[in-house]
């Protein structure tokens, strides 16, 4: 590899990425400060700046006051519910569209690459019918279930290209220790396919966290609603007091910036195999 | 093992969550949504059918705006492929260099992609913001109070106002990707090329970017049919407005069924966006095939 000097093209390539730099964290840094500020500084007095006193005040204010600590719990659950979903019912499928012996593979195969390319949000309406004529809308499951649904194309995806490289002599063996295919599905494939599990969780992490069509039009009732959903209402509760707001935009991020934090790699990692695989 | 292999129950118990699924939730829907689309229907009372009328309709009324929401998405398009791909294909270029920094820079661009569309449209709503938004408060201390605009209320800056925060959103992804690909190029070639004296210029453009080209393909697609599903950041900063100005088909969409119990005219929309983002796919995939060849 070539050295870097210190030419002018290299100084202007910094300058650049600096500047990129502030473009991309610019909107995170000010709603960082806004959340500990109150409207006089917001509105004009200290526009951009660290905040002159910090006001922890809009976090206890919004979390007590408003229900985002339920909003945040109810995004915990759904969210878990749909990772924990999509993975078992991604994994026992491509297991028998991989590994098992059957008419109709290719088919089914086909049909996982067609939940690849429909948008999520063309199913709505069918969706909300078939849930209001179930009277689930304002529950866990009007969430988790379509959610899972639409994560789990591409969960089969990720899952088929690790699956393929799982050698059949390992199987073949325990086999013939007689273990049942359920046992060697359970004992033999299931613990080689933790990597594929946390490529899955991330991105089905992502989607169901940040979702908002289904999440605003399946529920109504504040008790199931989503953080999403709930800071739409909240600003619209809070439209003067902007403080509160960011408040809640913190809380609504931190989760993700802190698993970033620890698994910068993983997560790059993960999205770019679904892009390639997309 | 062969028979165990094959061994039918089994099948059905691994494939039977997955298959109920896809069914309930995504093939039922497809075929309801194809059924509705050929009703007229508000959802309480009992649809007429009346085939054709709403595709019609959706091109035909100059009141419901589909046309307009097609031009809008192009625009999308057009801009994802014109200024943020370039953009994204800039960095990931410089980055792959294997620069001081790389994988800070990496990181850090990459975190607006990671974001709720929520949290992203209220701080850009907020940035936006008439009185006290950071766009306006920047430009009047400046003194440019002439160029000072409610941005999104505004029918002449409202698309491109929501514009920019999808490409700004998604710039890193790209980048991603395709410095993914980047690395992925054996590291030999680009040496041999830099023996023979290739400047970083000829580099980039005989040796990087032609091995690239599947993964900017992939790229390509992605951003053109992820334009004919934007529906997040539009919803939250104007929801369409003002006047249709940023409608886009699944804004239309929404309004049309939740809003105003067009429920049969709202499924057409529902059957043309996913129509569109099929044949999207298939005629770039073919399109870029040819590219390859010449």
């Amino acid at each position: 590899m070539k050295k870097m000097k210190k030419s002018p093209v290299n100084i202007l390539l910094y300058a650049f990425l600096g500047l990129w730099t502030a473009i991309q964290l610019f909107p995170l840094y000010w709603m960082l400060t806004f959340s500990l500020k109150d409207n006089n500084e917001i509105f004009g007095a200290n526009v951009i700046g660290i905040p002159h006193v910090w006001r922890w005040e809009n976090y206890t204010s919004v979390l007590t006051r408003g229900k985002v600590g339920t909003y945040f719990l109810n995004s915990v659950l759904v969210t878990g519910a749909t990772i924990v979903l999509t993975s078992i019912v991604a994994l026992m499928a491509t297991y028998a569209m991989t590994r098992m012996i059957w008419k109709g593979r290719r088919l089914a195969n086909n049909i996982v690459m067609l939940g690849l390319t429909v948008p999520i949000h063309t199913a709505i309406l069918p969706i909300f019918i078939i849930l209001r004529s179930l009277k689930m809308t304002n529950s866990y499951q009007a969430l988790i279930v379509p959610y899972s649904a639409f994560a789990l194309a591409m969960a089969i995806m990720i899952c088929s290209s690790l699956m393929e490289g799982i050698p059949r002599e390992l199987e073949e063996a325990a086999f013939i220790d007689g273990c049942s295919i359920y046992g060697i599905f359970w004992r033999i494939i299931l613990p080689l396919m933790r990597p594929a599990i946390a490529t899955i969780s991330i991105f089905t992490y992502l989607q169901s966290w940040n979702e908002l069509m289904f999440a605003t039009i399946f529920i109504s009732d504040s008790n199931y609603r989503t953080l999403t959903v709930g800071i739409q209402t909240l600003s619209g509760s809070y439209t003067t007091d902007w403080g509160p707001i960011g408040a809640a935009l913190v809380v609504a991020t931190f989760p993700t910036l802190i698993i970033y934090a620890f698994m910068s790699n993983k997560i790059q990692e993960s999205l770019v195999i679904g892009a390639v695989k997309g | 093992m062969e028979k165990a292999r094959s061994n039918v129950v089994a099948i059905c118990l691994f494939m039977l969550p997955a298959a109920a699924l896809f069914t309930v939730i995504i093939i039922v829907p497809i075929i309801m949504s194809s059924y509705y689309s050929l009703l007229d229907w508000d959802g309480i009372t009992k649809g007429v059918f009346v085939g054709l009328e709403n595709f019609v309709q959706l091109f035909k009324s100059k009141t419901a705006g589909f046309p307009k929401t097609l031009f809008n998405v192009s625009v999308l398009a057009l801009l994802s492929v014109v200024i943020q791909l370039p953009l994204a294909l800039f960095l990931a270029i410089v980055l792959g260099r294997g620069i001081k920094g790389e994988v800070f820079f990496l990181s850090v661009f990459f975190i607006p992609v990671l974001l709720s569309t929520t949290v992203i449209g209220q701080l850009w709503s907020k940035i936006y913001n008439p009185d006290y938004g950071i766009l306006n408060v920047t430009l009047r201390a400046l003194g440019l109070d002439h160029l000072t605009k409610v941005w999104l209320g505004d029918q002449k800056t409202a698309l491109i106002a929501v514009f920019i925060p999808i490409l700004w959103q998604y710039v890193g992804y790209h980048m991603l990707i395709m410095y993914a690909g980047i690395k992925s190029i054996s590291p030999e070639l680009r040496e041999a090329a830099r023996i023979d004296g290739a400047t970083e210029g000829q580099l980039a453009r005989y040796v990087t970017i032609p091995l690239l080209k599947p993964v900017l393909r992939t790229s390509i697609i992605f951003s053109v049919t992820g334009s004919l599903k934007a529906f997040d950041l539009i919803y939250i900063l104007t929801n369409g407005g003002p006047a249709h100005a940023s409608e886009v088909p699944s804004t239309l969409m929404v309004s049309m069924i939740f809003n105003r119990n067009r429920y049969g005219f709202g499924s057409a929309i529902a059957v043309m966006i996913i129509f569109l983002c099929f044949l999207v796919a298939i005629v770039l995939r073919k399109l870029m095939k040819t590219e390859e060849v010449v």
